[in-house]
């Protein structure tokens, strides 16, 4: 086996090529690594948006979500009646709904007195607001008006919250204008729309947001009971309900929100479109290499077919230097890629982070970069005449 | 029938027969000719030099030999391949058993001195890369070049380099080797040496060679000279070949 493999074994004439001309292979790999880390940068903050957008979504304890029709995403969301909540239990497969206000408020950070829009989250705390078993116990502290619990992932601007919390310091600062006392954390996590998130009652909710009418909310909780399907409930609530209320199952929620930030923003775009001008730079680079390196050694090229090597082994050598490029290139930035990741998690608190899709599809747009690349600098190799060299 | 065609080949000693070549570049008013009813014969083993002043059609006749051209009128038969109208396939094959030799020796720049030649050993079919490989050193010390096998192009001396491409064209064990002002380059002592070594390597291994000069000292080494003027072909004695 292993003489067989000998038997096909040749000179690495396109190895050669490449390491034989360090500068030049540097420039490539530098060139080609810039432009992986600008699409892992690029894809990862379009990944980390869309996932950020549904933190919250993800988090909440329910089967269904029933919410206005006029609501858009988390960052403007409308208001519908409270009965319509109420009107699902008469549905056998529900078990229990929670109704949930959510809107945003002004946080006055509490050291340096300057205000910041937080997402607030208002519920009834004898009601299951999160997945997180943890919870109940501290939502059970709610009960007493003007208790929040502040989200210890918001951004820094917010104030050393969890710190003094920690430090069995009484938190007290001012939301919308009014007096609440930080009563414990959680843990959410920002997200593009919300640099922070605060949960309280609905009670204090409505206290500080005293415009939104009691019996008005934003987002309905339902839950079911055991083994039901939600996706025929759902269908059998949009039947019955007036069509002043949407409902969507918790999947069809978090795509909602996603599809907001997909398709009604220019962000996924904009962040698409900066990958693929990473792409586009590579593409000049390699093809620029690899069109130079042809030309440089066109008069080698011919000796070669003078000798009698086909113009196909010699297509095989330039499409062998791309395929070493890509590795070359791709793995440097594949490196610098989580380094900077984890820099961005550090200062920016996004969950961005090198999952295997991004790693596998960059790693193929740079090989398509590469190889596509190859394949216009092998062009050239069709003029190399070997009748021309005497 | 593979078998047959192979004695039938034994036959046939010539390794160049041609016959009525002509050959024209350009076309229609700007058609010019470069050769003109060119006969030659090569035999097995021999040495023949071909002179003439620039653009008489030494090298074109050169290229047309080593199937690197498409023959456009005539009968051009090299080591039993007729080249009018064979097909590119044909021709690239046929080109493995042909040896060349470039007046700018043409090495590959990224590869050493043993890998050069092992271009040249490469070609040859069934053999482990060791053995190629054994057989890319041999020829190197053949051209007295074994201490220098680790060496890139552009440490060796021009004769050195001319070495090197005069080993990788007989690495491929050719029938035929061919050579364009191989010694333009060298100094008088180190051109003669290069042909001297030429020769020698050529006989033992029964190969023809037909080399295209202008360097009047060599002219003692040949078996046969030709002189070529106007696209046409005479011998040394100005007498119509």
């Amino acid at each position: 086996m292993s003489l067989s493999l000998f038997k096909f074994r040749k000179i690495p004439l396109a190895w050669l090529l490449l390491t034989r001309q360090p500068l030049r292979l540097v420039v490539a790999i530098a060139g080609i690594s810039f432009a992986g880390i600008l699409m892992f940068m690029q894809l990862g903050f379009r990944d980390g948006l869309f996932d950020t957008s549904v933190t919250i979504h993800k988090l909440l304890d329910a089967d269904l979500v029933l919410i206005s029709p006029r609501s858009k995403s988390s960052i403007s969301m409308s208001g519908f009646p409270k009965r319509r909540l109420i009107q699902t239990l008469a549905v056998d497969d529900v078990e229990k709904t929670a109704p949930v206000n959510l809107n945003y408020l002004l946080w006055r950070n509490p050291e340096n007195l300057k205000t910041r829009s937080i997402l607030a989250l208002g519920f009834n705390p004898s009601d299951s607001l999160l997945l997180d078993d943890g919870f109940a116990k501290k939502a059970y502290k709610l009960r007493n008006p003007s208790r929040v619990l502040f989200d210890k992932l918001s951004r820094p601007e917010f104030g050393p919250i969890e710190e003094w919390f920690l430090s069995d310091q009484k938190v007290e600062t001012e939301v919308a204008g009014k007096r609440v006392i930080v009563e414990g954390l959680v843990e959410l996590g920002p997200s593009f729309g919300a640099d922070g998130n605060l949960i309280t009652s609905r009670e204090t909710f409505l206290r500080l947001f005293p415009a939104n009418p009691p019996g008005s909310i934003e987002i309905g909780l339902v839950k079911l009971k055991k083994g039901s399907d939600p996706e025929l409930i759902s269908r059998i609530l949009s039947n019955s309900l007036p069509n002043d209320v949407r409902v969507l199952t918790k999947n069809q929620f978090i795509e909602f929100e996603k599809n907001y930030w997909k398709n009604s923003t220019a962000i996924g775009f904009i962040f698409s479109l900066g990958a693929l001008m990473g792409f586009v730079v590579g593409c000049v680079v390699v093809y620029q290499i690899l069109y130079s390196d042809v030309t440089d050694h066109l008069p080698e090229y011919a000796t070669l077919l003078a000798m009698g090597y086909r113009l196909k082994s010699l297509f095989f050598v330039v499409a062998r230097e791309g395929f070493l490029l890509a590795l070359f290139g791709y793995l440097p930035a594949y490196f610098s890629g989580q380094i900077l990741y984890s820099v961005i998690r550090n200062s920016t608190k996004l969950p961005i982070v090198m999952d295997a899709d991004k790693t596998i599809l960059i790693f193929v747009l740079v090989l398509v970069m590469c190889m596509g690349s190859a394949a216009i600098a092998m062009r050239k190799l069709v003029d190399a005449d070997p009748a021309e060299i005497f | 029938m593979a078998k047959a065609n192979k004695s039938k080949n034994i036959y046939n000693l010539k390794t160049v027969s041609i016959n009525n070549l002509s050959h024209f570049y350009g076309k229609n008013e700007n058609k010019k000719q470069v050769l003109n009813d060119v006969n030659l014969n090569i035999d097995k083993g021999e040495l023949v030099l071909l002179k003439g002043p620039s653009g008489c059609g030494k090298t074109t006749l050169l290229t047309l030999i080593g199937a690197l051209r498409t023959c456009q009128s005539g009968d051009l038969t090299v080591l039993n391949n007729q080249l009018n109208g064979a097909s590119r396939k044909t021709r690239q094959i046929l080109r493995r058993s042909i040896g060349m030799i470039f007046q700018g020796h043409n090495l590959l720049r990224c590869l050493t001195a043993e890998q050069n030649v092992q271009m040249g050993a490469d070609l040859i079919k069934g053999l482990t890369y060791l053995q190629r490989r054994e057989i890319a050193r041999n020829w190197l010390s053949a051209v007295g070049l074994e201490e220098h096998h680790k060496k890139l192009p552009n440490d060796l001396s021009g004769g050195q380099k001319q070495r090197v491409a005069i080993a990788r064209a007989l690495s491929a064990n050719p029938k035929l080797l061919l050579a364009d002002e191989p010694t333009s380059a060298l100094d008088s002592v180190t051109g003669r040496e290069i042909v001297t070594l030429l020769r020698k390597l050529a006989k033992e291994q029964n190969c023809s060679v037909l080399m295209v000069t202008h360097d009047p000292r060599i002219s003692d080494m040949a078996d046969r000279i030709l002189n070529m003027e106007d696209g046409k072909i005479f011998s040394a004695h100005s007498e119509l070949i």
